[in-house]
């Protein structure tokens, strides 16, 4: 990182009211965005913690009623049913991405034909709308029109694909079109990983007589550890983050078999008028987001201080 | 030809098999979209999903964009569209200003604690906004913006300039501060520095961080779905909307139509601008 001098350093000899102004002016320029940083961020994550305290139904009240939301939270089927949910989703999301963008980051580095183009074709549903990929999914694993119909379609009668109306598997469907969606993206990342190795040392192993697979095995992957962690953390944000998709391909159906905590905190707060209980739920999704990004935040400002 | 470079030769063609398939896994539901909206409603019922139109029409695009049932009205996708290109573009625009005036201010006039005021602004990228839904709607009442499209102009510039912030802020850090001492002791000032030296070099990363937030926020769906009312619903809302709530005949090639014009802008940007759109996703991720 560039060396950074002390604001108006070069003004500090001569003291008047025009110099005091231009010491001041990029704090004045920066304060707005503070500001509203304090409010819009700050105040507003402390007000939904207070709500989460308090007895509000419909409209924000004030009443102080403890942990009584929090019991309350706990104990629902439907939070219950959220918070497993998304268990299973991050866990195969993050999953399932991570070995997928590895793959296909390790087959376009083998000095590929046309891989910008390739890139592009992996990546653009990044660019779609969670909406957008939900409708088109929705539609596609619809068993009326869906793959089902196509392929009984095609003589296999017996051939059955009803996930997105089965209680049981529904959420899986949500997986699917996430990792369409995302796998792409963190292909790039780790891509641009791969690209960051020291190609001496691969060739130096090479030399030795190392195996294709060992020399990814031992040396390549062992390097991509902060690409690992920085799709952990962006993907492990978007999943309990994960909302729109799932109004979008399920609504949270059936009955509430994909019930994701976001889903839960919108339907309990505008819909079932409970709002402390709603607040509650946030702020656990904040803790949770909270938990992961912290750590790894702090760690990177740390780092770009050296 | 030595066995050797037969079996390499072989690996090579199977390479290339495997990410030619990849490619059609992530085409086939662009394809769905595009090959279905183009077809008359019974050619999907009958089970031709994958196929191509037998009778091409666009009927369900014209039925999308101005007379297919959004919600209670039947007035089409259009204007959804317009409410959300009113509404992206002066976010864009605020959010991308405020971004490149602050990211100046934390790196070329430091002060005790800037770094932390940074890590503070940082903290929004990270935030899930289900913590700030609540008091926002409130906040939008008492300022009489609940329910419109300035309303959501507003929450994206407060939730956007995070990072823009952080786009500029990495940016201008790796900008030489020489040329900015240089300027002041030729009497250079603060906003003389940033328009006639910073901001004449900031074109890509001023073209990154408008892609991000063009792309992020047409494509929000929460923030339009709680803050908006009939007349201000953005895209995403009015195509949930249409796919959800058509009662009847589900009209598949209506969805797909707008589904597609709903992506069409991003789209569009991430084919004539896919570099820099990957740039902001890497440093608004990777870096952030």
């Amino acid at each position: 990182m560039a060396q950074v001098p002390e604001g108006g350093s070069a003004l500090k000899f001569s003291k008047s009211k025009g110099d005091w102004l231009r010491d001041a002016l990029p704090k004045l320029v920066l304060s707005p965005s503070v500001a509203i940083s304090m409010i819009f961020v700050y105040g507003f994550i402390l007000f939904t913690i207070y709500l989460a305290f308090s007895d509000s139904r419909i409209l924000p009240s004030y009443g102080w009623a403890g942990l009584q939301n929090f019991q309350n939270l706990f104990t629902l089927r439907a939070w219950n049913i959220a918070t497993i949910n998304l268990a299973i989703f991050a866990i195969l999301y993050i999953g399932i991405c991570c070995a997928l963008g590895l793959l296909l980051a390790i087959l376009l580095d083998q000095k590929i034909r046309a891989e910008g183009f390739i890139r592009n074709i992996y990546l653009y549903p990044m660019a779609l709308s969670f909406i957008v990929t939900g409708v088109a999914w929705k539609w596609i694993l619809d068993p009326g029109i869906g793959l089902e119909a196509v392929v009984q379609g095609w003589g296999f009668e017996n051939f059955e694909f009803n996930w997105i109306k089965d209680r049981d598997m529904a959420i899986y469907t949500i997986v699917i079109a996430a990792v369409w969606q995302t796998s792409g993206f963190v292909m790039a990342m780790f891509l641009a990983g791969l690209r960051g190795i020291d190609q001496e040392i691969l060739r130096a192993a090479e030399v030795d007589g190392a195996s294709t697979f060992a020399l990814y095995r031992r040396i390549v992957i062992p390097q991509l550890r902060l690409a690992f962690m920085s799709a952990f953390v962006v993907l492990a944000h978007m999943a309990i983050k994960s909302y729109d998709l799932v109004i979008a391909l399920t609504n949270g159906g059936p009955g509430i078999a994909t019930t994701m905590p976001a889903t839960f905190m919108y339907s309990y707060t505008f819909t079932r008028n409970q709002m402390g209980v709603g607040s509650a739920s946030a702020v656990m999704m904040l803790m949770t987001i909270a938990a992961i990004t912290v750590p790894y935040l702090w760690s990177e400002l740390r780092g770009s201080k050296q | 030809m030595s066995i050797a470079s037969s079996t390499h030769r072989i690996a090579r063609f199977a390479l290339y098999g495997v990410l030619a398939l990849f490619c059609l896994y992530y085409l086939m539901p662009l394809y769905v979209m595009v090959v279905n909206s183009l077809k008359p409603l019974s050619e999907i019922t009958s089970g031709g999903m994958i196929a191509l139109p037998k009778e091409w029409t666009v009927a369900p695009w014209r039925n999308a964009w101005s007379e297919a049932q959004v919600g209670v009205e039947a007035t089409g996708m259009r204007p959804y569209f317009i409410n959300s290109f009113l509404m992206v573009i002066p976010a864009v625009a605020i959010a991308t200003i405020l971004g490149a005036l602050n990211g100046y201010v934390l790196t070329k006039w430091t002060f005790k604690g800037s770094t932390i005021l940074f890590g503070f602004l940082l903290f929004g990228c990270f935030i899930p906004f289900q913590i700030v839904l609540i008091p926002m709607a409130r906040a939008l009442g008492m300022m009489g913006l609940a329910g419109t499209v300035p309303g959501l102009i507003f929450v994206h510039v407060v939730y956007g300039i995070s990072f823009s912030t952080l786009y500029f802020r990495n940016y201008y850090a790796a900008f030489p501060t020489e040329l900015v001492r240089a300027a002041q002791i030729d009497g250079a000032g603060f906003f003389t520095i940033f328009f006639r030296i910073l901001l004449p070099n900031s074109g890509p990363i001023a073209v990154v961080c408008v892609i991000w937030l063009f792309t992020n926020i047409w494509n929000d769906f929460l923030f339009g779905a709680s803050f908006s009312d009939f007349n201000s619903q953005p895209m995403t809302v009015a195509l949930n909307n249409l796919v959800q709530s058509s009662t009847g005949v589900q009209e598949y090639n209506v969805h797909f139509a707008g589904a597609i014009i709903a992506a069409l802008p991003t789209l569009l940007v991430y084919i004539v601008a896919g570099r820099f759109f990957v740039r902001g996703l890497m440093s608004g991720s990777v870096k952030g």
